[in-house]
C-alpha cells in the first residue's frame, strides 16, 4: 500500500512537472468541447440559390420573395437562362437552381397545375439534401396558399387531405447541442483516457526506467494500479469540469436523469478505456508507434460512435462494428441520462456490456504485459 | 555467488546467437570483470542474471538463487545499474533516490552509510531533476540508486561508457571501497585498459568466453613473446611486416605495431630490423614488452 502511494504522488510529480503534458490534458479538450459544439451545426444555412425566372408574372414574384424570405437561402442569381445558373453551380457560387418555366401563371391558373424544375449540386450531400428538402417544403407551403386563394373555402375543406404536426420529444427545440456536446464530452474523455495511459507507460519502456522498475521487488499489479489510477482520477476531472462548467453553464444544459448513474457508469467506462491503454502500450515500444495506433483506434471509436451519424442508417457491417465500439454505448448512456432522464434499468444492458469490455480489454492487456517482459 | 553454466539465448528465433554456452562463477565479494567489445553478449548475461531476460538454455543462479525460479527472491537482493541511464529525468536527483528507496521498502537514511561517500558528491544537486546532471553526475546518480537497498550482488553495465578519464578513475576507485564492504560486484566494460583494475576477468566476444582468469595470469599465458615496432612510415610498415615469413602476427597498436615470431629465436629482433632496413624503413625502434590485455584479446581472438 505504501509503495503503491508512493507511485502515485511519483506518477503526479512527473504529470504535473510536464509542461507540454498538462494543458494537452486539461485545456485541449475544454477548448475542444467549446469549439467543437458551435461548429458541428446541422441546420444548414446561407443556402446559395440561382432562380432561373420565365415567366416574370406576380405569382413567380410571389414565390421568388417567399424563398428569400424564408432566412435558409440567399440569392446568388437571378436570370431567364439556365445555362447561365449552371455556371454559377460550376463555378460553386451557387448550389442550387430552381427554374420557373414561363407561362407558370397561367398554367396555374388555367390547368390548375404547373411543374417547377429544381437542379441541386450534391457535392456537398448534406447541403444539397437540406437545401433541396428546405426548398420543396416553402413550394409545398406557396402551393397552399394558392390554393387558399383561389378555391373557394367551403369546397376545399371537402377536399380529405393528411396534415403532419410533430413534435420534438426530449429536446422541444431540436437544439443539436443539447445533442452534441455530451457526446463530445464522451469522447473528448475517451482520448484523454487512451492517450494518456498508453503514452506514459511506452515512456518508461522508451527511456528505458522500466529496466530499472523491473529489477525491483515491486509487483505488477501495483506498477499497473500506479499507473492507471492518475489517469482515471484524470478522466474524472475533465468528465466534471465538462458536466458542470461547460455543459452546464455555457451551454445550459441540466443532465434530467441522475449525475450518480453518469459517474457510475464513467467510472467502469475508464477502467476499459485505460485497459485499452494498456493494452496499446504493452504493443509498442516508442511513443510514436502508441501515438499512432491509438490515432488509429480513436479515429474509428470517434467516427463509427454514433456521434455524428446515426447507427441505424449504417450499413449492417457498420452497425456490428459501432456496436464493438465501447465508446458508442457512452455516447449513448450520456445522452440517454442527460437528455431523456434514463434511470438504472434502462442503461443496465450499456452497463454490462461496459463491465465486459473492461474486462476484455484488462485481461488482454495483463495478460501481454507478462509475455512481453 | 553468481555462477553460470552453459547459458544460452538467442534472438529473432534463434537467427542470432547473442550467448552461446558460457559458463563462469564469480566468488563472494570479488570484483569480476567481463570485458569483450560492443555486441560481445555482455548486456544480455546481465539482463537474465538480472532476471530481466529468460535464458534459452542452461542454468543460471544468484546467490544460490536459480534466476528463473527464484526471480522475486533476487530482485530484492541485487543492484543492478544499466548501460543506459534508466532513472527518471524529470525527477530531482533526491526524489530518484527516494522512489527507489521505498521500491525497495527502505530508507534513505537507514542505508545512507553505504552510499554517504558517493551521495556527497553530488548533494549540492540534490534538487535538480536527474535529466539536467552531467554524465558523471548521472552515472554517480545511478550508482546511488542501485546501492540503496545495500544489494549483496552489484551489476554494472558498461558504467564508465562515456565518461571522462578522470571521473572513470573515480568510479574505479568507489567500486573498491564497496568491494571492500563486501559486495560482489560484477562489472562489464569494453575498455581493456579497465580489465586489470578488476579481480578476476572473463574475456568474452560473440557471445563465448575466451578466457577466465585473472589478469596478471591471462597476461602471463600469453603464448610467445612480443615485440613493438616502429618506424616512419607506419602503414608501409605494417604491410611489411606481414610480408615477413618469421613474423606470426602483427597489428597496430598505439603509437607501435605489435608483433610475435613465429619461431622463439635470440636473433629475430636483429634478422627482423636488417630486413626492414633493406626495406627503406627508417628511424627503426624495436622493443620487448609485456603483454596488455588487449594483446591477449587479439591473441585470443585470432584463434
Amino acid at each position: 500500500m505504501r509503495t503503491l502511494l508512493f507511485l502515485l504522488r511519483k506518477e503526479f510529480k512527473q504529470i504535473f512537472r510536464n509542461k507540454s503534458l498538462l494543458p494537452m490534458i486539461f485545456a485541449m479538450p475544454l477548448i475542444q468541447l467549446v469549439v467543437m459544439p458551435l461548429a458541428a451545426d446541422y441546420e444548414i444555412k446561407n443556402i446559395n440559390i440561382s432562380i432561373v425566372d420565365h415567366d416574370r408574372s406576380p405569382y413567380s414574384q410571389q414565390l421568388i420573395s417567399k424563398i428569400t424570405a424564408s432566412g435558409y437561402f440567399v440569392l446568388a442569381d437571378f436570370g431567364d437562362s439556365f445555362d447561365a445558373a449552371f455556371q454559377q453551380i460550376e463555378e460553386e457560387k451557387s448550389d442550387l437552381i430552381l427554374e420557373i418555366p414561363a407561362g407558370f401563371e397561367r398554367n396555374l391558373v388555367r390547368d390548375k397545375r404547373e411543374k417547377l424544375f429544381i437542379a441541386v449540386n450534391a457535392i456537398n450531400g448534406t447541403k444539397a439534401n437540406l437545401g433541396g428538402a428546405y426548398l420543396n417544403q416553402i413550394i409545398q407551403n406557396y402551393n397552399a396558399e394558392v390554393r387558399l386563394e383561389w378555391i373557394n373555402p367551403a369546397r376545399f375543406n371537402t377536399i380529405p387531405q393528411v396534415e403532419v404536426a410533430s413534435s420534438n420529444w426530449f429536446n422541444p427545440f431540436m437544439n443539436y447541442r443539447f445533442f452534441m456536446v455530451p457526446g463530445i464530452l464522451a469522447f473528448l474523455v475517451t482520448m484523454v483516457a487512451a492517450y494518456m495511459s498508453a503514452l506514459n507507460i511506452v515512456k518508461e519502456k522508451e527511456v528505458g526506467t522500466i529496466e530499472q522498475i523491473n529489477v525491483t521487488p515491486i509487483k505488477k499489479y501495483q506498477f499497473i494500479l500506479g499507473k492507471l489510477i492518475p489517469f482515471w482520477i484524470i478522466g474524472v476531472v475533465i468528465f466534471s469540469i465538462g458536466l458542470f462548467f461547460v455543459s452546464r453553464i455555457l451551454y445550459g444544459i441540466v443532465p434530467i436523469g441522475s449525475v450518480f448513474l453518469l459517474y457510475g457508469f464513467l467510472a467502469i467506462y475508464l477502467v476499459a478505456l485505460l485497459g485499452l491503454g494498456l493494452l496499446i502500450s504493452t504493443y509498442s515500444d516508442t511513443q510514436q508507434q502508441a501515438m499512432s495506433v491509438a490515432f488509429f483506434i480513436m479515429m474509428i471509436f470517434l467516427l463509427m460512435s454514433g456521434l455524428f451519424t446515426p447507427i441505424d442508417s449504417m450499413p449492417e457491417w457498420a452497425q456490428i462494428v459501432a456496436y464493438s465500439n465501447p465508446l458508442t454505448y457512452f455516447i449513448e448512456v450520456m445522452r440517454m441520462v442527460m437528455l431523456k432522464g434514463s434511470g438504472f434499468l434502462d442503461i443496465a444492458r450499456h452497463l454490462l456490456v461496459m463491465i465486459g469490455f473492461a474486462i476484455f480489454f484488462n485481461t488482454w492487456a495483463v495478460l501481454n504485459y507478462h509475455k512481453s517482459t | 555467488m553468481v555462477t553460470l553454466q552453459n547459458i544460452s539465448k538467442t534472438y529473432n528465433k534463434g537467427a542470432i546467437k547473442a550467448v552461446d554456452q558460457v559458463s563462469f562463477k564469480v566468488k563472494k565479494g570479488e570484483l569480476f570483470g567481463l570485458i569483450g567489445p560492443d555486441g560481445a553478449g555482455k548486456t544480455s548475461i546481465f539482463r537474465m542474471l538480472t532476471t530481466l531476460l529468460i535464458p534459452d538454455g542452461g542454468v543460471a543462479s544468484v546467490n544460490g538463487l536459480d534466476v528463473v525460479t527464484g526471480y522475486k527472491e533476487i530482485r530484492k537482493q541485487v543492484g543492478y545499474m544499466p548501460g543506459k541511464f534508466s532513472l527518471y529525468q524529470d525527477l530531482t536527483v533526491e526524489e530518484n533516490l527516494n522512489f527507489f528507496a521505498t521500491l525497495f521498502n527502505t530508507t534513505v537514511q537507514e542505508n545512507y552509510d553505504l552510499i554517504k561517500e558517493i551521495y556527497v558528491q553530488i548533494e549540492p544537486f540534490k534538487t535538480r531533476r536527474a535529466g539536467k546532471l552531467s554524465g558523471g553526475m548521472k552515472q554517480k546518480l545511478a550508482l546511488c540508486c542501485a546501492l540503496i537497498h545495500r544489494p549483496t550482488v552489484l551489476f554494472l553495465d558498461e558504467p564508465t561508457t562515456g565518461v571522462d578519464t578522470v571521473s572513470r578513475k573515480e568510479f574505479w576507485d568507489m567500486l573498491k571501497r564497496l568491494k571492500d564492504q563486501g559486495i560482489t560486484i560484477l562489472v562489464s566494460t569494453p575498455y581493456m585498459d579497465e580489465a586489470t583494475l578488476c579481480e578476476r576477468i572473463a574475456l568474452i566476444q560473440g557471445g563465448k568466453i575466451m578466457s577466465i582468469d585473472t589478469p596478471e595470469a591471462i597476461i602471463k599465458s600469453y603464448p610467445s613473446p612480443l615485440f613493438a615496432v616502429k618506424s616512419s612510415k607506419m602503414s608501409v610498415l605494417l604491410e611489411d611486416l606481414r610480408k615477413q615469413d618469421q613474423v606470426k602476427s602483427s597489428f597496430a597498436f598505439g603509437e607501435f605495431h605489435h608483433l610475435t615470431f613465429k619461431e622463439n629465436l635470440p636473433e629475430n629482433q636483429q634478422s627482423l630490423l636488417n630486413d626492414l632496413e633493406k626495406l627503406g624503413h627508417t628511424c627503426l625502434e624495436m622493443k620487448e614488452i609485456t603483454p596488455t590485455i588487449e594483446d591477449c584479446f587479439i591473441q585470443l581472438m585470432s584463434h
